[in-house]
């Protein structure tokens, strides 16, 4: 299917202040590939997934989804296509409790009646968020409102799926748990993450961003072992590929 | 600002499942705004007759399974701003017009109370209204009655809008009073940074939110998660509340009771 693929061509972003946040990023995403961006701060990654479902509009460059280029006519389709977490979930939740919160998308794709419910307690079964149901978001913990996020998106059966720094205040439980709801996902994925050893695990292929540019895409492995790469990235080798301080040898992971 | 955040428990209550829950909202909406325009259309040195409306939202509470605490507690929310609003009214108008022994009340006085009684019946049926039906699907009510579709939105968005400034604010005055070390004097340069900041702040997470509404398929239509009809129940409920209210209004009750008890025609 050639639909989900993401295909951004010399995409730029220049913000209102002038601060130059792309310079220039090309790259095409394959059906079914689980892509990582990494970088430091500030390295634009943000900025360049929000581009993904035309949440910023691009200074110049174009981005296709499928077949389907990203245009103002496009967009509501390319949005049902991609799904977004965002970085910050309080910007994704804002309905009086998680019910109606992850009810939302399936509502807006015309789902009623017990198909609605069963959609919505799946997923927030998927995410380990069954029992916030009936919790109005704003009185969860920062990792509970991340996971309920998650679900609102899942619920709506995304082909892409398109996430900011997915395990970013999560518990280790539940960024296991959500790291195996993600291997689950067949489609593609595309996220961003400082949790390199999540990246390790999921993602056959990483992108590096620097400066609004990318220095390097390919094998995660590959990127992995080049330290100097990592180096000049502002990175580090995941923990489970650094020698194990305590025994000397390498973790499994 | 804790007591703002409250507010959106008033949608919380709106998931209750009583027979008043699942009427039709329109009924519901149609009711409180016919009680609501009744009770402000009563002359501004009318007491008693308006005591007699309490029964709708006293019904309502308890119908609904409602707190009356809490309710009550939401309508002393708003007081403030009544009394701000009436306050004048025994400063300029002090003709006595009720002789109570020694006692001489003035018309000041009476339409003060009137102010505040016609306040607290109006805002307490809109939020058990709310409680009793969410805020959500009090628009889609609206709009099926013949609200145009982007009033009812942007009502929905203003709503919203309420809650977003709130928990930025709290958050930013929080932030500000961990960094002032207890000092709490404001100087006016950085208040006026603060607030700069903090409507910034709102709109841009406002545009965040709607941003996350149009990726999860939003078309400026909101869809409520109970499907209902105005049916025969909605019929009735409409029929009796309004035949009651009418009543009411054009009886004054406690009046004839009064002439009943004394004697005395009016
Ligand atoms: N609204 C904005 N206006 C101006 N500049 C911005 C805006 N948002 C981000 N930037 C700038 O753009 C650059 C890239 O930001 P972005 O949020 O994409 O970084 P990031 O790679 O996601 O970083 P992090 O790992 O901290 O999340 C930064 O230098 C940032 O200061
Ligand atoms: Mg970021």
């Amino acid at each position: 299917m050639s639909h989900h693929i993401v295909e951004v061509t010399n995409l730029r972003h220049i913000y209102a202040d002038g601060t130059v946040a792309l310079q220039g990023v090309s790259f095409r995403i394959h059906h079914g590939e689980s892509v990582a961006i990494i970088g430091a701060n500030g390295a634009g990654k943000s900025t360049l997934l929000q581009h993904l479902n035309g949440y910023l509009e691009a200074t110049s460059g174009d981005i296709r989804i499928g077949d389907t280029p990203l245009s103002k006519t496009t967009l509501p389709d390319i949005r049902r296509t991609v799904g977004m977490v965002f970085q910050n979930p309080d910007d994704q939740l804002f309905m009086p409790t998680v019910f109606d919160d992850v009810a939302f998308g399936p509502l807006n794709l015309g789902l009623t009646g017990e198909h609605l419910e069963k959609r919505v307690a799946d997923t927030l079964e998927q995410v380990g968020a069954g029992h916030l149901s009936d919790k109005p978001p704003y009185h969860l913990s920062g990792g509970e409102k991340k996971r309920v996020a998650i679900a609102t998106v899942l619920a709506m059966s995304p082909d892409i799926l398109v996430m900011d720094e997915p395990t970013s205040g999560l518990d280790p439980f539940a960024r296991r748990q959500l790291m195996d709801l993600l291997g689950k996902f067949h489609h593609t994925k595309i996220f961003t993450s400082h949790d390199l050893d999540m990246v390790l695990a999921l993602c056959e292929r990483t992108i590096i961003l620097h400066d609004g540019m990318i220095m390097a895409d390919g094998a995660t492995e590959e990127i992995f072992r080049n330290e100097q790469l990592l180096a000049a990235g502002r990175l580090e080798k995941p923990f489970s590929m650094q020698g194990c301080p305590i025994c000397g040898g390498r973790l499994n992971l | 600002m804790e007591s703002i955040r409250d507010l959106k428990q008033l949608d919380l209550l709106a998931g209750g499942s009583t027979a008043l829950h699942r009427l039709d909202p329109r009924a519901k909406v149609l009711v409180t705004a016919i009680f609501i325009v009744l009770v402000i259309s009563f002359g501004r040195y009318e007491l008693a007759a308006l005591l007699p409306f309490m029964i709708f939202p006293i019904v309502m509470v308890v119908l609904a399974n409602l707190p009356p605490l809490f309710i009550i507690q939401k309508i002393l929310l708003v007081t403030p701003f009544v009394i701000l609003i009436g306050i004048f009214n025994p400063l300029f108008d002090r003709e006595i017009v009720i002789q109570l022994g020694a006692l001489g009340i003035s018309g000041g006085w009476i339409s003060f109370t009137s102010i505040l009684v016609r306040s607290a019946l109006t805002v307490g049926a809109a939020f058990i209204l709310i409680a009793t039906t969410g805020f959500t699907a009090v628009c889609q009510a609206l709009e099926q009655m013949g609200m145009p579709q982007v009033f009812a939105v942007q009502l929905l968005f203003l709503y919203r809008y309420i809650f977003v400034l709130n928990e930025e604010g709290s958050r930013a005055s929080k932030a500000r009073e961990l960094r002032s070390c207890g000092r709490n004097n404001l100087s006016l340069g950085s208040y006026t940074s603060l607030v700069g900041h903090l409507l910034l702040r709102t709109w841009q997470r406002a545009e965040r939110i709607h941003m996350s509404m149009l990726a999860r398929g939003f078309v400026g239509r909101f869809h409520a998660r109970r499907q209902s009809r105005f049916g025969r129940t909605e019929l009735w409920f409409v029929l009796g509340w309004v035949t009651l209210f009418l009543l009411l209004r054009f009886i004054n009750i406690p009046q004839r009771l009064g002439s009943l008890l004394t004697g005395v025609s009016v």
